[in-house]
């Protein structure tokens, strides 16, 4: 059976070793649970999960795993009889086929699956949490030095503990604060060597020096630096009003990032046409040419906007939304001049993917790979702009 | 093998939780990785555990140019080559230019010590990973002597990172992990008592409401944590505040929150609430 929540930890896609299943029998086999299923929920934790963005997914996993045998009759003193006198499960042949076998697309999958419909089950009401209090764990929820895990009173299961899903702020797919995309744009760098001068290596001349009995041995070397010149286009007003504060998050961690050889920002409005604009009110700007000139295919440009206007907006002469504007080229032409100038670009969509749905998103996606604007999606942002992920958009069907 | 032996010390309150993390980590002899806010104690942990368990605690801060290699040993060739020219000690012996770091003396020490590398996201990606084969094996050679050392003791590592780098699997398997959550209120009631020990209940009562009401505030860009209100009480009761003043305002609001805009958003908070 304890082998199964590995398996189902897994199924979740929590990304849970041998080598750390295997501690967490040591533990148990040497008594670190102390037969108490809160107990186990801790420990458990601390061995398999590593990151407290995992922390929710676990959750999840550890009810449902433990909701799903308090269905079944005298599942507890199973439970209980074996953190009682725990013993190494043996990894059977074919679990360890089963294990071998794990496809992690498919796991992906499934776990995004599960998610999906767990989370309509607890918006829709009691399903997950345990009614009532008749828990079978229940008794055992609170901690024997008599400090509670939770917050009001009455005793509380492992199972509500981890219903409670007292992580999911934690989860890196959704935004949190500047900093964290500051370190999701760290990662946009590509150190490479200088051609310059070289400059003086004071710390290893002198290891060399001394190494050396003294002689002076003066070491060279070229400094190494950040050769991303990034392009940040935001889309701001009309629809974008409702995600003004993430872009607004964005927009200062990216302006506080230190490390690009050269950083720009731009503005547009829906769509970019023969003008970009460097300022949110969009008075002063600049032709969009001047700007495509001064790019060159080693600049990375990151679009920021929903995406979603109406299909005239995107693809005809003239359809720019402000009706004093009257624009000679369409939008979706110059997205494309863009992209031909810089290849390696993306777009951040501030909406849910799952509501992509628009036939403009879906033009923009067969110009630019489209993610969400989430930690996540941002570092996948982040590896495509790096190289270090293909840069594909969306096929045309 | 005895367990539940860490359980904080009177300066130092743990969620039992932590104390479990804390009681596995020393039982399996893996390093004990901790994240958190910052604020909540983490560096303070290693410190607990030494008190608790009477073990002396050896420190490394790792810094962004820190090197793994520093903690076992540094071969100081400038002091030998300075000693060579200039002085009259005797140099034949590489051993007394051989300084040993807080991991290589964790390792060498007689008695079983607390080692906390603190904020090991500082350092270069690659450190951690730098690290493995020392923390699995405990052991170490001296390049220049040809000497080998491996722990007599296996110390009791404790690990801080504030999230600033992603941490390699490899090194993350090792590791029992454990994330110190913020505060609540009852716990947060505790650890204001253990600073303040004075402080009466009814000023306890409003300046918690006041600061959670405050870290709810959503465009916080930097939440007040538990090292700023501890500091933030202090400065109420030298400057004599009233618990009933803090229904209407919040004084010293420098001491919660340290960037301008996060004051005027307050501020802003504040006056709405009075209207």
């Amino acid at each position: 059976m304890f082998t199964d929540f590995f398996f189902h930890l897994r199924g979740y896609g929590l990304n849970v070793s041998l080598t750390e299943w295997l501690s967490l029998m040591k533990a148990l086999a040497t008594g670190h649970s102390r037969a108490d299923l809160t107990v186990f929920y801790n420990l458990a934790r601390s061995l398999l999960v590593k990151r407290e963005t995992d922390f929710d997914l676990y959750d999840r996993a550890f009810a449902s795993f433990f909701r799903e045998l308090e269905d079944e009759v005298h599942i507890d003193e199973e439970v209980m009889a074996w953190l009682e006198d725990p013993r190494l499960p043996e990894i059977s042949k074919e679990d360890l086929a089963r294990l071998e076998a794990l496809d992690f697309d498919e796991l992906r999958r499934r776990f995004e699956k599960t998610l999906e419909e767990q989370d309509e089950r607890h918006d829709g009401g009691n399903r997950w949490i345990g009614t009532g209090g008749t828990s079978p764990f229940g008794h055992r929820g609170t901690h024997p030095s008599g400090v509670r895990i939770g917050g009001e009173g009455g005793a509380r299961s492992a199972v509500q503990v981890a219903s409670e899903r007292r992580f999911r702020n934690l989860r890196s797919d959704r935004i949190l604060d500047t900093r964290q995309i500051g370190l999701a744009l760290r990662r946009l760098r590509r150190l490479a060597r200088d051609s310059g001068p070289e400059e003086l290596d004071l710390d290893l001349t002198i290891d060399q020096s001394a190494r050396n009995g003294g002689e002076i041995d003066l070491v060279f070397s070229p400094p190494r630096r950040n050769r991303i010149q990034l392009l940040l286009l935001m889309d701001v007003g009309g629809s974008m009003d409702p995600h003004v504060e993430v872009c607004e998050q964005l927009f200062s961690a990216a302006h506080a990032a230190q490390h690009f050889k050269h950083f720009e920002f731009r503005f547009f409005h829906n769509c970019v046409y023969e003008r970009l604009y460097t300022d949110i009110s969009r008075w002063k700007g600049e032709p969009t040419s001047e700007v495509l000139a001064r790019l060159d295919p080693t600049w990375s440009v990151l679009f920021v906007g929903d995406a979603w206007m109406g299909p005239w907006e995107l693809t005809r002469a003239g359809g720019a939304i402000d009706y004093y504007h009257s624009n000679s080229d369409s939008g979706l032409s110059w997205l494309k001049r863009i992209r031909e100038r810089c290849a390696s670009s993306v777009w951040l969509n501030p909406e849910p993917e799952r509501i992509w749905d628009a036939p403009t998103i879906e033009m923009i996606r067969h110009l630019f790979p489209m993610y969400e604007l989430t930690i996540d999606g941002l570092t996948e942002a982040v590896d495509v702009l790096r190289g270090a992920r293909p840069n594909r958009p969306l096929l045309v069907a | 093998m005895a367990f539940s032996k860490f359980t904080g010390t009177d300066n130092y309150l743990v969620s039992p939780e932590l104390g479990d993390s804390v009681n596995v980590a020393v039982a399996l002899e893996r390093p004990l990785l901790i994240r958190g806010e910052p604020g909540t104690g983490k560096t303070v942990l290693a410190e607990a555990i030494g008190e608790s368990l009477v073990m002396e605690v050896l420190t490394w801060n790792i810094k962004s140019t820190s090197k793994a290699q520093e903690g076992l040993y540094v071969y100081d060739t400038v002091e030998r080559l300075n000693d060579a020219r200039f002085g009259d000690r005797d140099i034949s012996d590489v051993r007394r230019y051989i300084k040993y770091g807080p991991l290589g003396r964790s390792f060498l020490s007689q008695e079983r010590v607390v080692l906390l590398i603190d904020e090991i996201d500082k350092a270069d990606l690659e450190f951690p990973n730098d690290l493995l084969h020392e923390l699995d094996q405990m052991s170490f050679t001296v390049h220049e002597t040809g000497e080998s050392h491996t722990a007599r003791q296996r110390p009791v590592v404790v690990i801080t990172s504030n999230n600033e780098k992603e941490l390699p699997d490899a090194f993350l398997r090792r590791c029992v992990f454990h994330y110190i959550a913020f505060p609540g209120r009852e716990l947060m009631e505790e650890i204001v008592r253990v600073h303040h020990p004075t402080i009466e209940e009814e000023m306890v009562r409003q300046v918690l409401l006041r600061f959670y009401w405050l870290r709810d505030l959503p465009q916080l860009r930097k939440r007040p944590s538990t090292s700023e209100l501890i500091d933030w009480i202090a400065a109420l009761v030298r400057g004599g505040i009233e618990p009933e003043t803090l229904v209407t305002e919040i004084p010293f609001l420098g001491v919660l929150l340290k960037r301008e805009r996060d004051i005027e958003v307050a501020e802003r908070a504040i006056a709405g609430r009075a209207n």
